[in-house]
């Protein structure tokens, strides 16, 4: 007979106005792979710090291994065998790999001993489960990839039997997850426990072995993932039947609104990241531009948008030119009808501290509808807020909540409703639907066709192909920093595949 | 999850914790007083005595306040911007040039009320000039703020002590200070406003720069939360990227941010200049200027708790004086260290108590939470 890892009973947590968990009920076998899956907001990530002994929850209990215990903080959570991968991770980024691992689990006062101790037991543990990593790496010197298998490292050396993740895969590259996918499977044949959250519904399928769909705060259905189909889950989780691919019809290019000849941009530390792209953007189309992350993309967009300075070339929107190699004011792009959507939202496109509101304008506070002379408009301000957050179904609703209050896939709706409603002619988005539930999804890409259908420019990019797929007109690869190919959007995966790991690239370009 | 406490209520949250904290800076220097046999209670009532035991004593314990009201300021509003202002001490110090030009140049032919608004721009403008530099340092060159403002300090006391014993001493002079003013160079008591309490103000020098400071207060308060240029400095403070990516120049609004947390500075040159001595002296502002940072870590940088906190100090300011006169192996040192405990509780351990409390309201809020369904059932 199964044995049962973790069961919740009643778990119930209110933030002030917000139900976060109401009385979620919640069992996972043991040397299992058990999905939580729900939209953005629907008190996922609550439930796990909970879990974990971040937050404590109102009323119900934590059993785990079929004892009832109390969990004040993480010190306990780990003391009960349950190690956390955060969404954002919790490294100290000057720190080796090695020295992050130890951290909070010295043992001893002398830290010699301690070292060695540690980094026979880290080799172990990397030789256990196919986790290389150079143990006397330092962290920020690493792609975020094997910075997660640090996190993951960091839970096993505290023996960890139960491990939670949290949108472990929102950051990584296919290949990453891939490679994740695969430790997840070691780890559950060795007995450990396993609950993922993710708002992937092919990688539940793919991985888990039972799923849980989280809505509103309340647990509403738990499903042997064998007997569920993608449909379903998405039903469930929206309450509602959810397009899993937007329709959209035959793009009617029109002039060109921004065109990019020669962009060559280093980073700060000299290396090219993108090298002599050449791309032209018409109004009523959408180009996507896919590849791996990290291979340029990012400082393309940075550059066009004025806020990372290009080494050579010639950009100019609506036919007049922006001066990319020398001082751009990203606010007089936006007064020529420029908007941008920044991958990173968190550091670039909001201020977490702020209230949403505030944020709502960020850009825009120039406009003289929110300003009364050289004073804020308050009430103008909160008011389109209001009215954005309706309109984008922002959840909750409430314009004067402090934005690191609002759930990952709500922040996001924040940007793009600041950055979509002010109709621009060339509208550039990174990562439009990191972390955002299929719902959401659904709404972000009709609301991008739309503005195509409006006869906006739309320059998109995605890590994830499916996304670039189901909205491009017209597929550019970028790889090593080049622009390696041009595609149709019908372009099969595999094709797309191979140029963005440069090897079709390769021969096109010498052709 | 980037806030690990929870959201208190906001009365807990202004009113209990800052008590709590201070209620134990006090625990802690009672047992420094007890430590060198004296006793604490005894302490205690000088110190609240000596600031609150006759209209005098508040009148000075307000004076106090006044200047540290316009030094806390000062540093809030840098602080917003994220500039750590620390020369605070040396914008008051050039500021005080700007009252006593004013003065000097006014006092016997124009009433106070003449006078008076020219010192303040004066002071404004001179403690303004004073962070220019450090601020255009800043931000064309990339000197940071808190090394070049702590020299700045060094290189205003040298300037004023050229000025008082070269330039503005009168000939003929043994000390480094200017003329008296006459009446139009100094400002009225605020003796009337006491006498509503039925206060007797005494030789108290509380004036009505004291006014001028609750009115800054209110235009920090406006700056900061409902001008363009405030949102533009919580911006920057908050996330330099998002500010770029705003299109929010870094470089103007160090500049305009250290300028005016100067103004605020060098405005409280009128206090003691007009509203005391009337006259400049040698060392006027006597460390005000570093009050200032621990006030405005303990207001939160709001202004609605930089007054209290302004308060708080002017007590220990006037109470504390009173200590060291009514028991003589209480020096002034010991004094200090108090002030010292009062900014170690308050303002760097700030959250050592918070998470218990936040524990405390976490179960209480759900007692009644249940209390109010089974009201509801
Ligand atoms: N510290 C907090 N204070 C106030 N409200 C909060 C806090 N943390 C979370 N919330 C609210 O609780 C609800 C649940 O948030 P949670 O982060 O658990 O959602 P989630 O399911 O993880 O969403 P996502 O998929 O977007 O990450 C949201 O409405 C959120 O705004
Ligand atoms: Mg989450």
């Amino acid at each position: 007979m199964d044995s049962i890892a973790i069961e919740l009973r009643g778990i119930d947590k209110s933030f002030g106005p917000v139900h976060a968990n109401k009385n979620i009920n919640l069992k996972v076998r043991k040397g299992t792979i058990h999905g939580v899956i729900g939209e953005n907001g629907a008190g996922k990530s609550t439930l796990m710090s909970i879990l974990y002994g971040f937050y404590q929850a109102d009323s119900g209990e934590i059993h785990v291994d079929g004892k009832h215990i109390s969990i004040r903080d993480p010190n306990a959570a780990i003391a009960a065998g349950i190690g956390m991968v955060h969404q954002h991770f919790m490294l100290v980024e000057n720190f080796t790999v090695l020295e992050n691992v130890m951290l909070g689990a010295e043992e001893n006062q002398i830290l010699n001993k301690g070292i060695a101790k540690a980094r026979v037991e880290l080799k172990r543990l990397e030789r256990e489960y196919a986790l290389e990593v150079n143990p006397d790496a330092v962290i920020e010197e690493l792609p975020v990839g094997l910075q997660q298998r640090v996190e993951i490292l960091k839970a096993l050396y505290r023996r960890a039997d139960i491990l939670i993740l949290d949108e472990p895969t929102g950051v990584l590259t296919p290949a990453e997850a891939d490679h994740l996918f695969r430790v997840l499977e070691q780890l559950k044949s060795q007995g450990k426990t396993i609950i993922l959250i993710t708002h992937k519904l092919r990688e539940i399928m793919a991985i888990t072995d039972e799923v849980s769909v989280m809505r509103r705060g309340e647990m509403v259905a738990t499903r042997t993932t064998a007997e569920t189909s993608v449909e379903e889950l998405a039903e469930l989780m929206v309450g509602r039947r959810v397009l899993l691919r937007v329709e959209k019809g035959e793009a009617k290019p029109g002039d060109v609104r921004l065109s990019v000849d020669g962009l060559t941009v280093k980073d700060s530390r000299g290396v090219t990241m993108v090298d002599n792209v050449s791309f032209n953007l018409r109004a009523g189309e959408i180009v996507g531009i896919a590849g791996v992350a990290g291979n340029g993309q990012s400082e393309l967009l940075e550059a066009i948008s004025g806020i990372r300075r290009a080494v050579s070339g010639n950009v100019s929107l609506n036919g007049k030119a922006i001066d990319v190699t020398g001082h751009v004011d990203p606010k007089a792009l936006r007064d020529r009808g420029l908007a941008h959507v920044p991958e990173d939202r968190h550091h670039v496109g909001l201020v977490l501290k702020f209230e949403e509101c505030e944020n709502a304008i960020l850009g825009y506070h120039h406009d003289k509808r929110y300003l009364n002379g050289v004073f804020l408009n308050v009430d103008a301000i909160r008011r389109d807020a209001e009215q954005r957050i309706a309109e984008y179904d922002i959840r909750p609703p409430n314009a004067r909540l402090k934005t690191a209050n609002f759930s990952g896939g709500n922040q996001q709706k924040i940007v793009l409703a600041r950055e979509m409603e002010r109709g621009p002619d060339v509208l550039i988005i990174g990562q439009p639907t990191r972390g955002v539930d299929v719902g959401a999804i659904e709404f972000i890409h009709k609301r991008i066709i739309e503005m195509r259908d409006q006869g906006k420019a739309v320059l998109l990019v995605s890590v994830e192909l499916d996304e670039i797929r189901a909205l491009s007109d017209r597929i550019l690869v970028m790889f090593a920093g080049r622009v390696v190919g041009e595609r149709d959007p019908d372009a099969t995966e595999g094709e797309l595949g191979l140029l963005m790991a440069g090897v079709e690239g390769r021969k096109e370009a010498a052709e | 999850m980037s806030n690990p406490y929870a959201k208190l209520p906001a009365w807990v949250e202004y009113g209990l914790v800052p008590l709590i904290n201070l209620a134990v800076a006090f625990l802690v220097a009672g047992l420094v007083v007890l430590l060198v046999g004296e006793n604490p209670f005894e302490a205690a009532y000088h110190l609240i005595n000596g600031a609150f035991g006759r209209g005098e004593y508040i009148g000075f314990t307000l004076y106090y306040a006044t200047t540290f009201i316009f030094t806390g300021l000062a540093v809030a509003v840098a602080f917003h911007a994220g500039l750590f202002n620390i020369g605070g001490e040396g914008q008051a110090y050039v500021g005080g040039i700007g009252v006593a030009l004013a003065c000097l140049w006014l006092d016997q032919t124009m009433p106070w009320f003449v006078v008076f608004p020219l010192a303040i721009i004066g002071s404004a403008a001179f403690g303004a000039a004073w962070a220019f530099l450090p601020g255009w340092l800043q931000a064309k060159r990339g000197s940071h703020i808190v090394i070049t403002t702590i020299m700045f300090n060094f290189i205003a006391s040298s300037l004023m002590v050229y000025l008082l014993t070269r330039v503005l001493k009168p000939l003929g002079s043994m000390s480094p200070q200017t003329r008296t003013f006459a009446e139009g160079g100094q400002l009225p008591k605020l003796d009337w406003l006491l006498a509503i309490f039925g206060l007797d103000i005494g030789t108290a020098p509380f004036n009505v720069s004291f006014l001028l400071a609750l009115v800054a207060a209110l235009g920090v308060w406006l700056l900061i939360w409902r001008t363009k240029l405030g949102y533009e400095m919580r911006t920057m403070g908050h996330s330099p990227s998002a500010a770029r990516y705003a299109g929010m120049s870094e470089s103007r609004i160090t500049v305009i941010t250290m300028m005016i947390s100067g103004a605020l500075a060098g405005m409280m040159a009128l206090n003691p200049i007009m509203g005391e001595q009337g006259r400049m002296q040698l060392d006027f502002v006597q460390g005000a200027g570093f009050v200032g940072i621990a006030v405005a870590l303990m207001g939160r940088s709001h202004p609605a708790g930089i007054i209290p906190a302004a308060v708080l100090f002017g007590v220990l300011y006037q109470g504390g004086a009173e200590i060291s006169f009514e028991m003589p192996s209480i020096s002034r040192d010991m004094i200090v260290i108090i002030q010292g405990l009062v900014i170690l509780f308050a303002g760097a351990l700030e959250n050592m108590f918070r998470p218990a409390i936040t524990r405390l309201f976490s179960t209480s809020s759900r007692r009644a939470a249940v209390v109010a369904q089974t009201k509801g059932a």
